[in-house]
């Protein structure tokens, strides 16, 4: 079963990502967006983990949901909305339960990623972040290290799609041999909440 | 035609200055009788390009009349935030509505309309047929 803290400590592994990751991710970002993309996903995850330390909330649903919502209040670009609407809709599919388990969150994680395709209008292979959340949410129903596994890929996978949504689609074919940014943290998202439930089995 | 209560508009840009503009625009447009509540929500809360819920959230509630208020934006974030924080559904006043029209030519038809004392669905009408006016 994952409790609270196990998605406390699943958000703080990706602000650590992403503070890792921030220079790499702007640098993808400057090919083919407007070179903020790490530095706007590490104010927002920034502000999280704060927000998720002082208003201790007491459920799984609960942290994504003050997590999305934080997101979409400080990100100051379109990932804000779009990982604001993933873990909101993901936290409001877990519901008011204490602990769920890992086919409720494989559920409930494929909703938020419904609602992200919903909402930017994107699809498969149209080199956004949805490349690698859909092939993660899939796999997640069995294996969180497959989940990670598939978001790499997927993210990886976008190098040679021509971009068909967001400000990367006005360069057209110029899009074509760089890798998303938005997919590459969502690699990250997935990969750390491998890494969240690896760290936990070792304790 | 719903009488003094005027529907409140909201103009969401990535820029501070385009927001400030086009709401001074659309009001120097709309003059000559009570001009409706237009507030700009450009830009971030320190000044750079983006999108600030915060900013959105504050202009819409100073908008608010109870008539309504219309949200049009320019693109990318913009879009996407509003959108998000209506699906919140307790970020933005009651019957808030995402405009779908072109921000300069919308902003004007929809404060003109909504000055005259429009609805929320007349304003909505004007901004969105704003589309179809071709220039060539």
């Amino acid at each position: 079963m994952l409790d609270t803290d196990f998605f406390r400590r699943w958000m703080t592994a990706v602000a650590a990502s992403v503070e890792r990751e921030a220079d790499h991710l702007t640098e993808l970002d400057s090919a083919i967006g407007d070179a903020d993309h790490g530095s706007n996903l590490q104010r927002g995850f920034t502000a999280v983990t704060a927000v998720l330390e002082k208003d201790a909330p007491a459920t799984p649903g609960a942290v994504l949901t003050l997590a999305g919502r934080q997101l979409i209040s400080t990100v100051g670009g379109a990932s804000g909305p779009l990982y604001g609407t993933l873990l909101r809709r993901t936290g409001k599919a877990l519901g008011d339960d204490e602990e769920v388990t890992q086919d409720q969150l494989a559920q409930a994680f494929a909703a938020g990623v419904a609602a992200v395709g919903q909402l930017g209008g994107a699809q498969a292979g149209d080199k956004t972040m949805l490349d690698a959340l859909l092939p993660a949410a899939e796999a997640l129903a069995t294996s969180f290290d497959g989940a990670a596994n598939a978001a790499r890929a997927g993210a990886v996978a976008t190098v040679p799609l021509q971009a068909r949504k967001g400000r990367a689609s006005y360069l057209g074919e110029r899009s074509i041999g760089h890798q998303d940014p938005g997919a590459t943290s969502s690699a990250l998202l997935v990969e750390a909440l491998a890494a969240t439930v690896a760290d936990g089995a070792g304790a | 035609m719903s009488g003094e209560r005027q529907v409140g508009i909201v103009l969401v840009s990535h820029s501070g200055p385009v927001a400030d503009s086009v709401a001074e625009l659309a009001r120097g447009l709309a003059a000559g009788g009570v001009t409706a509540p237009v507030a700009p929500a450009g830009g971030l809360p320190n000044g750079g390009l983006g999108t600030s819920a915060e900013l959105i959230g504050r202009a819409a509630a100073a908008v608010d009349r109870g008539a309504g208020v219309a949200v049009l934006v320019d693109l990318g974030s913009a879009v996407l935030t509003v959108k998000a924080m209506l699906a919140e559904g307790d970020e933005l006043p009651e019957d808030t509505r995402l405009v779908d029209a072109p921000f300069v030519e919308g902003a004007v038809a929809a404060v003109v309309t909504a000055s005259a004392g429009g609805d929320l669905a007349a304003v909505e009408a004007a901004a969105s047929e704003a589309y179809g006016y071709r220039k060539t």
